[in-house]
């Protein structure tokens, strides 16, 4: 009986498939086409790509919009930060968020459940609840336009301890005990054994985060001002204001912008999306 | 970053004390646990105050005053909560994160039945596809309203110029305060589509390939299968989903600074809450009124998502 179900089903979905691919395809060709569109218009001259009716390629590429980019708004600086900031909240986190995150899941000490649904209810607010009053924190410091307050607020995260605390509990029980017993203190345990097990976890957390802060707008927007302290993210949205008809350039200066997450999530894609369907969480 | 907490729905309850409980020599190892458990959470516990709960309270006091022009505020009260809720420019935001929302929630069954395609047994290249529609979460926002506000030209835009193939006259969508706020959920559902993929996808592998098996003994279709099956296990996942993109339409701020931004005509009639909430904060200075904003804006995401979770008991099934 079952066999012969199998049987036809085996036959039957090769066509049904064929549907399938069908539709998917048209559906990826308009996910891509807007990416296609940037990389296109990125290598044409300023006349072509408002020429109409439009040219789909360039009739013939102009590289030079890529340099442009670099002269007109201090595109290697802002890099530079986006870099420096996207990596001090990462490994900030990664390295915070485990250790806060062990202590939950497998230490007992007074308050803990006090203090960890004060960590839950940060991650209820809105994060729009902060702002005015970070900016001014960042501004009583003299600490606007650093690259120190585009990071900051960013290394600690009550998601990151979260989804931490729920790797480490996954993990058996009497690792712990064993450890203990060889002699290991809690801190030891941590990092010795606890760490290397929650690989994938942290790996997760590390990637969501820098895709998170190199993509971030808002906070880089409010406290940095200075176009040479700024992120890409910040620095695009200027400069779209400054020269807002240069698409090929504008063009050139995204697709460069966006290329290392890319690269990133084409890298690291199934940590990536493991981390989001466990936890369901979205910057 | 906009962290949004939703209960796992994969994992169930797990153990809250995974430590042993018994033994003297245990016992005495676990009381020093306690100094090593507080300094291991401190760096955290430190910056979560600093830069978030401490900034929450200030923000709520700073919600019942006015800000001076040099610096400097002074109590009023309840003056700021009066005067948003006799705001013409607030209740204006209110409807347009309304609209953003309603249309961001067109995509949800969008993104069940992409769900759905790729979760077809044995179906080839599903790696791939996940990839490329996932491709729009991980650009960075402001390289992909530049991209779509060339699209959305009303000049030289190809949306216009393929429109005009077929005899319409595509208006300037961006400019135009008629179209730029759905111009702009457009773009929300293109580049939130895949994330949602992602969890339902998720949802759907987690449903036991038995109750497949049963139906299609039984003779169900694939269309029977996806509503008799598919759909009502899954209500879970929808839920979750339903309530981070409400959650997140309700915050809403970065596509619409960047594709419409301050000196559009449209601007008005696109500005979502969080926009006015920066536009009053931070363009005009105006702290006080802008934090008055930003716990009306609370208020509404705990009142929205109460109301869910209340709802969810009619149409989720959980096993």
């Amino acid at each position: 009986m079952s066999d012969r179900v199998l049987a036809t089903s085996a036959v039957k979905p090769r066509r049904s498939h064929l549907v399938i691919h069908v539709v998917l395809i048209v559906g990826s060709l308009l996910m891509i086409l807007p990416f296609f569109w940037e990389v296109s218009t990125s290598l044409k001259t300023y006349a072509e790509s408002i020429s109409v009716p439009p040219t789909i390629f360039p009739s013939s590429p102009v590289w030079k919009n890529y340099a442009d980019v670099f002269v007109t708004l201090p595109f290697g600086a802002q890099f530079l930060n986006t870099v420096l900031m996207t990596l001090a909240r990462t490994i900030g986190q990664v390295f915070f968020c485990s250790a806060a995150g062990y202590a939950f899941a497998r230490l007992e000490f007074p308050g803990r459940n006090v203090i960890f649904i004060a960590f839950l209810s940060v991650l209820m607010i809105p994060s729009q609840l902060f702002l005015l009053s970070q900016f001014q924190l960042m501004q009583r410091f003299g600490l606007l336009n650093t690259v120190t307050a585009l990071a900051l607020p960013g290394i600690f995260s009550a998601f990151g301890t979260f989804l931490l605390r729920q790797f480490f509990m996954q993990l058996p029980a009497d690792l712990d005990s064993a450890a203990r017993l060889d002699g290991c203190n809690p801190f030891q345990v941590w990092w010795k054994v606890m760490l290397p097990l929650a690989r994938n976890g942290m790996l997760a957390l590390g990637i969501l985060t820098a895709i998170w802060s190199w993509n971030d707008l808002l906070w880089p927007l409010v406290v940095n001002n200075d176009p040479e302290k700024m992120t890409l993210s910040a620095g695009l949205s200027t400069l779209q204001g400054q020269f807002l008809t240069n698409f090929p350039v504008l063009m050139a200066g995204s697709f460069l912008a966006s290329i290392p997450m890319i690269v990133l999530f084409v890298m690291f894609q199934k940590n990536m999306l493991e981390g989001i369907a466990s936890s369901g969480i979205k910057g | 970053m906009t962290s949004q907490l939703v209960p796992p729905v994969e994992q169930g309850q797990r153990r809250s004390t995974p430590l042993p409980r018994s033994g003297t020599k245990r016992r005495s190892l676990r009381h020093g646990d306690r100094y090593w458990a507080y300094s291991l959470i401190l760096p955290t516990a430190i910056g979560l105050t600093v830069f978030s709960i401490w900034p929450a309270i200030q923000t709520f006091y700073f919600s019942f005053t006015k800000w001076g022009t040099f610096g400097g505020h002074e109590w009023t009260g309840l003056d700021n909560y009066t005067q948003v809720f006799h705001d013409p420019e607030l209740l204006r935001s209110l409807w347009n994160t309304t609209i953003f929302s309603v249309m961001t929630l067109l995509g949800i069954p969008l993104s069940i039945g992409l769900a759905a395609l790729l979760n077809t047994k044995g179906l080839r290249g599903v790696g791939v596809y996940r990839a490329i529609y996932f491709l729009p979460v991980v650009t960075m926002p402001a390289a992909i309203a530049l991209v779509w506000k060339l699209i959305y030209n009303g000049d030289t835009g190809i949306l216009n110029q393929f429109l005009a193939v077929f005899g319409i006259d595509g208006p300037h969508w961006l400019s135009d305060p008629a179209t730029a706020i759905y111009a702009v959920g457009v773009v929300s559902i293109w580049s939130s589509l895949g994330y949602n993929m992602v969890l339902f996808l998720a949802g759907m592998q987690s449903i036991p390939g038995e109750f497949y098996e049963a139906a299609s003994i039984d003779g169900a279709g694939p269309w029977r299968q996806f509503f008799g099956i598919t759909m009502p296990l899954l209500t879970p996942t929808t839920f979750f989903v339903t309530v981070i993109t409400v959650i997140n339409a309700l915050q809403a701020f970065d596509l619409v600074y960047l594709m419409v931004g301050r000196a559009s005509p449209a601007i008005r009639d696109s500005e979502t809450v969080v926009y006015l909430f920066y536009a009053k904060g931070i363009l005009q200075g105006d702290g006080g009124y802008a934090a008055a904003i930003a716990f009306v804006l609370l208020a509404l995401i705990l009142l929205i998502t109460a109301l869910q979770f209340r709802v969810q008991k009619r149409w989720v099934h959980y096993e």
